[in-house]
């Protein structure tokens, strides 16, 4: 079931989204013969008027997952299966030409050249502004000036057409024509061209750790394919081609012994250590800028024109050769599509970090697998399963080591012999450790259990001890103002900021996460036990005293149920704060449970694991909460009406 | 005989923030005698609810005393039976649960509980709501239970503060009567506190009329209408010319009071 699904998700998408677009449909034509083909008995304003309305909630639900559907490609992915197979097709040719169409208008605005001129311009300029307040003197800062101009010169070559080598200009030419082949070659068609066996053996988009399959599998995928090996051999071309201008060469040799004698007398000549250092750096500045130049990567600009134009030709073929599929891409792949990088292709955009509803789905139920062995559960534990647990280790847990040294008498010694005989005390001992076998009993485990187990045992006992403060609090004035001042120093801090403290000395064990729950919970359940009990009428107090009611009785028969509705709600914001703060708890430190799983998802960008974790946190806060309003309404249906 | 005593009955209350002291209640003295029914009226201010705290034991009087039946009151009690304005029910609770609620807290004989509850839902007129939520029921319901949790008591003073002033003018006639009727069937030593001149004459063998700063007992009336009321309709009764008669006085009188506190304010 979970395999077929898993291979099947395409299928499953279009089922689900065809239904949802139905249900949508049907909703919104109920809801719209609902609200305007029926008259209205309330006016605006009324509240009434807010209850009912089913149907809208079944086209909110359904545009919310069509809207995930569509920002995840799920829709793309169902009805297109073959497109991003394609898409990267087209990103493999834009890879092959980025080297190109970053030097030219066509990809950058402005041609390299152009920025490069620019840049080394400002950047003389500036030098040459430093040289008057600079450690040279008079003579050197003459011969520096020299230099300057003679390295404007350097542009001032190479910007002309005509001082571009014989040989230059023939690589261009040639460069124009492999572009051009490469238009021929997407305009060509796609008539003939079959995949090969290989790539139709990929896995299906999406199914495994690599997203997409990169080998091509439809016609106009081939075709884009083989463009793209001719983009990158043209490619390589063009990174081959530079402008060594013969008419430069002079001055470059003029420019590179300059510098040489310069350097030199920097070596040689005596200053002191700041003028040195100056002078140092603004030779070499000068040297840098020289460099680039020497490197050849300044074309004239019209020299480029042909290349630019080619890589045009290219664009035009490229959307001819694309077709419809264009228009598909741009209609149901929102964002910028795939980019290949070096080995895969991969989805960006919304995609990238929003995995599809039916990727999550199956992550899920791999997740939820119990068995562990077929690759279910996560790091060796299963979602939510059960076990056999020895009784003796529950027993050991709750029953402290200390009663066994309260026993009177001494442990048992070995004897001369070598042998021990074990006493009362001894066994006592092993029944407070959970040494001794007591049977098993199926328990529940695994990394949902640990969560949901950590807040309850949190929960129980901020209850258990929360309350009965809370309730004398709000009776007693020792109480109140006794404990006062613990409560209110210790609550308002974050329970996070209490996270590093309590985590660090308890260690990663369970101990300091249902600690650091339960002093989130205690404080809760203490404040508002107080308010309950603090909150009850004067006359339902005076009324019970008349009754002949002792204190104990009062306490318990009427000021525990009048707080009993503060109470409730207590429980359900500090089971609330309780299952977010133990997230943040698991994610600091843990070797279980649904925040682990999160965090350890993050740290290798695993987006689907990342939103199944944030979907399972968030139905199990929910049905908690479901769950206490449900326990509010029936236990304290009084509530509001006294 | 358990006759309700105050001697000399003072209570002075002091601000805490600004030390300002108000004597709320003055050397009150008087004598109720076991089956009397006293209602008490006056301007609000004036002291009435500090009485009856008094009596039922929630304050304690600054000087003088409150006896019952010779026995110092310090203390609430059983034999002091209250009703509030508001009922005070324990809306957790159902009817029956509210009406035995002082017999549980006794741990009385279960069957004996069940049996009186079932027998003063009945005289208050509420049999058949045992199991209904108190919640759910009028306000006029609400105070039948009150009358009924504080009667199952078997208590020798009845005190009431200002039990009807929240019902509707029909439910407070009907509550009125109901009040009458049980103060004959059983002879209870009634306190009744309003602020109703209506309700004071119609219900009052006695009345005092309570004059504020100093609260004390400004006039007090022996009245013939709540004898009569037993038997005749009080709506009768209010068109008598001597019921007219001490209603103007008295509404003048506090009147006169009111403007007085005014004027001083």
């Amino acid at each position: 079931m979970v395999d077929w699904f898993s291979d099947n998700r395409g299928l499953v998408a279009a089922l689900m989204i065809f239904s949802l677009v139905v249900l949508f449909m049907w909703a919104l034509f109920v809801g719209w013969r609902d609200t305007v083909l029926t008259s209205k008995n309330q006016v605006f304003g009324d509240p009434q008027r807010t209850s009912g309305g089913w149907y809208w909630t079944i086209c909110g639900a359904s545009t919310l997952m069509l809207v995930w559907f569509y920002f995840s490609w799920g829709i793309g992915r169902a009805y297109m299966p073959s497109a991003a197979n394609d898409m990267c097709q087209v990103a493999k040719l834009d890879e092959a030409l980025s080297p190109i169409k970053a030097a030219l208008p066509g990809g950058a605005r402005y041609y390299k050249s152009t920025l490069l001129v620019a840049r080394n311009t400002a950047q003389l300029n500036s030098i040459q502004k430093e040289l008057l307040s600079s450690a040279f003197s008079q003579a050197e800062q003459k011969l520096l000036n020299e230099l300057i101009e003679k390295i404007r010169s350097l542009m001032v070559i190479s910007s002309n057409p005509k001082n571009l080598s014989v040989e230059t200009i023939e690589k261009i030419d040639k460069l124009v024509l492999k572009l051009d082949a490469v238009s021929a070659e997407l305009l060509s068609g796609t008539q003939g061209l079959t995949p090969t066996a290989i790539a139709l053996a990929q896995p299906k988009w999406g199914t495994t750790h690599v997203e997409i399959p990169i080998a091509p599998i439809t016609p106009l995928g081939i075709l884009f394919d083989k463009g793209s090996v001719l983009a990158s051999k043209a490619a390589s071309l063009f990174q081959t081609i530079k402008n060594h201008a013969p008419a430069s060469k002079v001055v470059i040799e003029e420019l590179k012994s300059d510098i040489t004698v310069l350097k030199n007398a920097n070596e040689i000549g005596e200053f002191n250590g700041g003028i040195k250092a100056q002078r140092v750096a603004y030779v070499k500045s000068l040297e840098r800028i020289f460099r680039r130049l020497d490197d050849g990567t300044i074309f004239p600009a019209n020299s480029l024109e042909g290349i630019n134009a080619a890589i045009a030709r290219l664009d035009g073929a490229r959307e001819i050769a694309q077709g419809n599929f264009q228009l598909m891409q741009a209609l149901f792949f929102p964002g910028p599509g795939v980019v290949k990088s070096r080995t895969q292709c991969s989805e960006q955009g919304s995609a990238r970090w929003l995995p599809k509803p039916t990727d999550v789905i199956a992550t899920f139920l791999k997740l939820a697998n119990p068995d562990i062995n077929s690759g279910g559960g996560y790091k060796g534990v299963p979602l939510l399963w059960w076990e056999w647990k020895p009784i003796a280790g529950f027993v050991g847990f709750f029953v402290p080591n200390w009663i066994a040294d309260f026993w009177p008498g001494d442990y048992a010694r070995h004897r001369v012999d070598g042998s021990i005989e074990l006493n009362l005390k001894d066994k006592i001992l092993q029944f407070a450790t959970g040494k001794i076998h007591l049977g098993s009993v199926p328990a529940l485990h695994g990394h949902l259990w640990d969560s949901v187990f950590r807040v309850l045992v949190a929960m129980i006992l901020g209850v258990v001890l929360g309350v009965p403060l809370g309730l004398f609090m709000g009776v007693s004035r020792f109480f109140k103002s006794f404990f006062d001042p613990l409560i209110e120093i210790y609550r308002p801090v974050p329970p996070l900021a209490w996270a590093p403290l309590i985590l660090t000395i308890f260690g990663i064990t369970d101990d300091g996460k249902v600690f650091l729950l339960f002093m989130v919970a205690f404080a809760i359940m203490v404040i508002s036990a107080r308010t309950g009990a603090s909150g009850t009428q004067l006359s339902k107090i005076r009324a019970s005293h008349s009754l002949g009611a002792s204190d104990r009785q009062i306490m318990w028969n009427v000021i525990f149920p009048n707080a009993l509705p503060e109470i409730l709600t207590g429980i359900r914001i500090a089971i609330g704060v309780c299952w977010g703060t133990l997230v943040a708890a698991e994610i600091l430190a843990g070797t279980t449970g649904v925040g682990f799983i999160e965090n350890i998802a993050r740290t290798v960008s695993d987006y689907e694991l990342i939103w199944v974790t944030i979907l399972i946190m968030g139905i199990l806060g929910l049905l908690f909460d479901v769950f206490m309003r449900l326990l509010i309404k029936r236990t304290i249906p009084w509530r509001g009406q006294g | 005989m358990t006759d309700l005593v105050c001697e000399d009955l003072s209570m002075t209350f002091v601000n805490p923030s600004t030390g300002f002291e108000v004597e709320a209640l003055k050397d009150i003295n008087f004598t109720l005698k076991k089956g009397e029914l006293l209602t008490v009226l006056g301007p609000s201010g004036c002291g009435k609810t500090t009485l009856l705290n008094m009596i039922a034991g929630f304050l304690r009087p600054t000087s003088g005393k409150a006896s019952l039946g010779g026995r110092m009151i310090d203390a609430p009690g059983v034999e002091r039976g209250m009703v509030f304005q508001q009922g005070a029910l324990f809306e957790w609770l159902t009817v029956s649960k509210n009406v035995d609620f002082g017999l549980r807290m006794k741990k009385a004989d279960p069957e004996k509980i069940k049996k009186l509850v079932e027998k003063w839902l009945d005289i208050v007129g509420l049999q058949g709501f045992g199991d209904t939520p108190t919640y759910q029921l009028s306000g006029g319901m609400q105070q039948r239970v009150a009358l009924a949790r504080c009667l199952v008591n078997d208590p020798s003073v009845i005190l009431m503060d200002e039990p009807l002033g929240a019902l509707d003018a029909l439910t407070r006639e009907k509550m009125q009567s109901l009040i009458l009727t049980l103060w004959k069937e059983t002879g209870k030593t009634i306190l009744f506190i309003t602020h109703s001149v209506e309700e004071a004459l119609l219900l009052g063998e006695r009345l005092f009329v309570m004059a504020p700063r100093p609260g004390r007992i400004y006039k007090e009336y022996h009245l013939p209408f709540a004898e009569r009321g037993l038997s005749e309709s009080l709506r009768d009764i209010k068109q008598d010319v001597v019921f007219t008669e001490v209603r103007e006085e008295i509404l003048t009188m506090i009147w006169d009071m009111e403007e007085e506190i005014m004027g001083r304010g």
